[in-house]
């Protein structure tokens, strides 16, 4: 196609180039403030990035530096998630976090870390000596030492959320480009006119959140880049639902200077997670599962809850974090037709809301909110709450790991955002998520995507 | 569909091989309920398009769906109510399930309730196979109902990981629908399964990598090429696929979160010689008691059960007192039945094991601590080895001495 062709018709106040959770919660917050707000993704689906692999954790930013954008940002997105889920039908698992200490230098550390924890603003931290940290979670094992509880740490569905942020900007007027890789830009009278590889996109604001693309992106539209993109690596083991009962906190090591470490935690899913690895690499696009790796990542499981060597694995993934060579986010208004979001590490699905509250603010637009937004309900995929099977007319369950049903699938392949691949639809559905890992639903599931997706599943037979 | 019955006298979950061969021989003198969480009952057969199944039930050489199809007509005629795409969710004593259809969630009372769930591949990540995460990777399982049930080829040049006999079943499908792997791979020195005759010119032209593993599956989108590491060092396959064959465990997600005991050997359910599971009024039967058997062999024990079933109804068939069930050697992975009690007209007449790698040496079984009978073996991993139950009710000791 044509880089000259409109690929949306007329001129938006914002675009928020790519659709991972920031760009999700920035086009959110924009639509709710009455832009007209454009999304810009260059994969065929939301959440193709940074996003699809993180721990699904809502952090309260207890361990974020003191004084930091990023605690600030965490601080904010946590109420606002709080606030929010409910009418957005989002779950929230009130889980608690316990930080614990396997070593001498460790639990050394602990009281600094609650002291820290103080300082933003989360002062219900609990120290825990060995017998209360054991009453707590029965499960861990010998090495644990003492812990501290972090009571509002809680569990989130990691895809659901950012869905319903986006889907909320499209109720409330913005408009989503998928499968659109912005190739270049130039400044207009009044802003930018974007080129991407489906057609041009006026707007007066632009947004980076390109997540590991964010620097790259900088140099391509204003020809200089503030930061380095350095990806980080982090692989994830996850256990089958029965391992899931052996953790009911959160449980988080002493964190170092690189990483927060291996966590143990609960998935929104019903599952058990065990992750992420810390491991810098120069590639954005593939996060390569290593068998040693996890394997140690496994070892590591079986330390903190010994009762994990009899549990199944269900799955394995690898996510890459955009971090850069700072610290903290880099959020910069550049000029007043253009702001980068970078740096956007591991806490972007705690900060989302917060960052996009922020960037509104850098923003300075002369805006009308619109007087009675709209409120959409995404559908709950969480075993905590009411699942679609346990109501008629479903139409029979396709998945029977995750018990996802025919009714579900076709809402995900239907609606405002339809999905447009098989990793869309397992984050809007959990098919094939499950123990089988598609033994038995994929062929059901090729045939009920047929002409949905980009790429078929698998080819009709001549 | 028609409304679901709120209670029966012996509810089957699963209409593969065993539940049906239970349902049929039980639908004489009981009402008798199959549920299923298929579209269609029949089982894993359903979806292998290709022979030998049906000696045992039918006398003669049938396929896969026609032999499914067979089970399913012959379960009708004797009266036993079939009804598909429910799925159960609980089981609690009573016996109480409780499931999902798209009437919504319901439950049913039963008298006696046997689990015949079947098993399922290991999938790669089980395995902890590294690399991408790309379409194409799928078990066996998923291929033969791409092609069977729905017409369709997931890739063109597959590579196969595993040599059990479900991988020659693979290659089948894969010759059916036009499919031509480019490599078959085995961790092992040898292959697992005995190759009949009959499958050389199926395997032809296949190369076989032994001592193999796989280091990373490449592709974003789509596998593009597996890195294999091999006794010649590190080489690249090209291929757009990858089935990850066999190393079955039993479909036994049903038994977690329910009072029902499960074997961590196995990772089926606990059982005695009559098919009963810690809960005497839930019984199971077919693979789901353990990785693998062949169809016949679990519809042939669906049978079995069956029997004991019966004799349950008809108030003849008691709790006793159970005894444990030992292996000793650390190549034994693990033994059905796990519990012996009364001996006589038990389902199970014999004990059935296997190994964890190529072993030879002699195997006796012990009652008492007196030996009752013993065998040489010469076996390999997934191969059947089975030996007598004890000549009378007592603890059983396995015991493999290696040569």
């Amino acid at each position: 196609m044509s880089h000259d062709v409109s690929a949306l018709p007329g001129r938006f106040d914002v675009a928020v180039i790519g659709a991972g959770v920031v760009g999700c919660a920035l086009a959110r917050r924009f639509a709710l403030a009455g832009a007209r707000v454009a999304v810009i993704e260059k994969a065929v689906d939301i959440l193709d990035g940074a996003s699809k692999g993180n721990s699904a954790i809502l952090h309260t930013g207890f361990d974020a530096p003191v004084g930091s954008l990023e605690q600030s940002c965490v601080e904010a997105g946590y109420a606002e998630y709080l606030e929010i889920h409910g009418k957005l039908g989002l779950p929230l698992i009130k889980s608690g976090a316990l930080v614990v200490a396997w070593s001498e230098e460790e639990e050394a550390l602990l009281p600094t870390l609650m002291e820290q924890a103080h300082q933003n603003g989360v002062a219900d931290v609990e120290a825990l000596d060995e017998t209360a940290m054991r009453r707590a979670e029965p499960s861990l094992g010998k090495g644990a030492r003492a812990a501290f509880r972090v009571p509002r740490e809680h569990l989130i569905d990691p895809w659901s959320a950012p869905y319903a942020y986006l889907l909320q900007a499209i109720e409330n007027g913005a408009e989503v480009l998928r499968g659109a890789e912005v190739t270049a830009g130039r400044r207009s009278d009044n802003g930018w006119v974007l080129e991407t590889s489906r057609g041009t996109v006026d707007a007066g604001l632009v947004i980076n959140a390109a997540g590991l693309w964010g620097d790259l992106l900088d140099e391509k539209l204003i020809g200089r880049r503030d930061f380095h993109i350095k990806p980080r690596k982090g692989q994830f083991v996850v256990y089958d639902k029965p391992a899931a009962k052996l953790a009911s906190h959160i449980l988080l090591p002493v964190p170092n200077k690189i990483t927060k470490g291996v966590v143990v935690c609960r998935t929104a899913f019903g599952n058990l997670l065990v992750g992420p690895t810390a491991e810098d690499q120069d590639d954005r696009e593939h996060a390569v599962l290593v068998t040693e790796t996890l394997e140690a990542l496994k070892k590591r499981g079986e330390e903190i809850l010994p009762a994990l060597k009899d549990q199944q694995v269900t799955a394995i993934y690898a996510g890459l974090r955009p971090a850069t060579e700072f610290k903290d986010y880099r959020i910069t208004a550049h000029d007043r037709t253009y702001i980068t979001v970078g740096g956007i590490r591991s806490t972007g699905l705690s900060a989302a809301l917060g960052i996009a509250q922020h960037v509104l603010k850098l923003a300075e637009l002369n805006l009308a909110a619109p007087a009675d937004p709209v409120w959409p309900t995404v559908p709950n995929i969480s075993e905590f709450f009411s699942r679609d099977w346990q109501t008629e007319g479903h139409g029979g369950i396709v998945c029977h790991c995750e018990l996802a049903t025919k009714r579900e699938i076709q809402k995900a392949l239907d609606g405002p955002l339809p999905t447009k691949s098989l990793a869309g639809l397992k984050r809007r559905t959990r098919v094939t998520m499950g123990r089988c890992q598609g033994f038995f639903c994929s062929a059901e599931i090729a045939r009920l995507t047929e002409g949905h997706f980009d790429r078929p599943m698998a080819e009709k037979a001549q | 569909m028609t409304t679901l019955p709120q209670v029966t006298d012996v509810l089957v979950i699963g209409a593969g091989p065993a539940g049906l061969g239970a349902a049929t021989a039980l639908a004489k003198s009981a009402r008798v309920l199959v549920v299923d969480r298929e579209p269609n009952a029949g089982g894993i057969p359903r979806h292998c398009g290709h022979y030998p199944f049906g000696l045992r039930e039918f006398r003669r050489l049938m396929k896969g769906p026609d032999y499914a199809r067979a089970l399913v007509a012959r379960a009708v005629e004797a009266g036993v109510q079939i009804a598909t795409r429910v799925n159960v969710v609980r089981l609690e004593p009573g016996p109480r399930v409780t499931v999902t259809s798209d009437a919504g969630v319901t439950t049913i009372d039963a008298k006696i309730v046997l689990i015949a769930t079947g098993v399922r591949e290991s999938s790669r990540a089980q395995r902890l196979i590294g690399g991408e995460r790309p379409g194409g990777i799928i078990p066996t399982g998923a291929l033969q109902s791409m092609v069977y049930l729905e017409d369709r080829r997931p890739f063109r040049r597959p590579v196969i990981l595993g040599t059990e006999l479900v991988s020659f079943s693979a290659i089948m499908t894969c010759r059916h629908a036009g499919i031509k792997p480019v490599a078959m791979i085995e961790q092992n020195a040898q292959p697992t399964a005995r190759w009949p005759a009959a499958l050389y010119p199926q395997i032809k032209g296949i190369p076989l990598h032994l001592s193999t593993t796989i280091r990373a599956i490449e592709g974003r989108e789509r596998v593009e090429r597996v890195v294999v590491d091999s006794p010649a060092g590190t080489r690249v396959i090209e291929s757009d696929g990858v089935i990850v064959t066999g190393m079955f465990r039993p479909e036994a997600a049903l038994f977690d979160g329910s009072h029902l005991e499960k074997d961590k050997a196995t990772g089926g359910p606990v059982i005695d010689a009559f098919g009963r599971c810690s809960d005497p009024a839930y019984f199971a039967a077919g693979n789901l008691l353990r990785p693998v058997e062949t169809a016949g062999w679990s519809w042939a024990e669906g049978v079995a059960v069956a029997r004991s079933i019966t004799a349950t109804l008809a108030g003849s068939l008691r709790q006793d007192p159970q005894h444990s069930v030992t292996l000793k050697g650390d190549a034994l992975s693990w033994v059905v039945p796990q519990r012996i009690g009364r001996v006589g007209e038990t389902a199970h007449r014999r004990f059935q094991l296997r190994v964890n790698r190529p072993v030879k040496g002699r195997l006796s079984v012990r009652a008492a601590g007196v030996e009752y009978t013993s065998i040489r073996i010469d076996s390999r991993p997934e191969r059947r080895i089975t030996v007598p139950l004890p000549p009378h009710a007592a603890p059983v000791e396995i015991v493999l001495e290696e040569t």
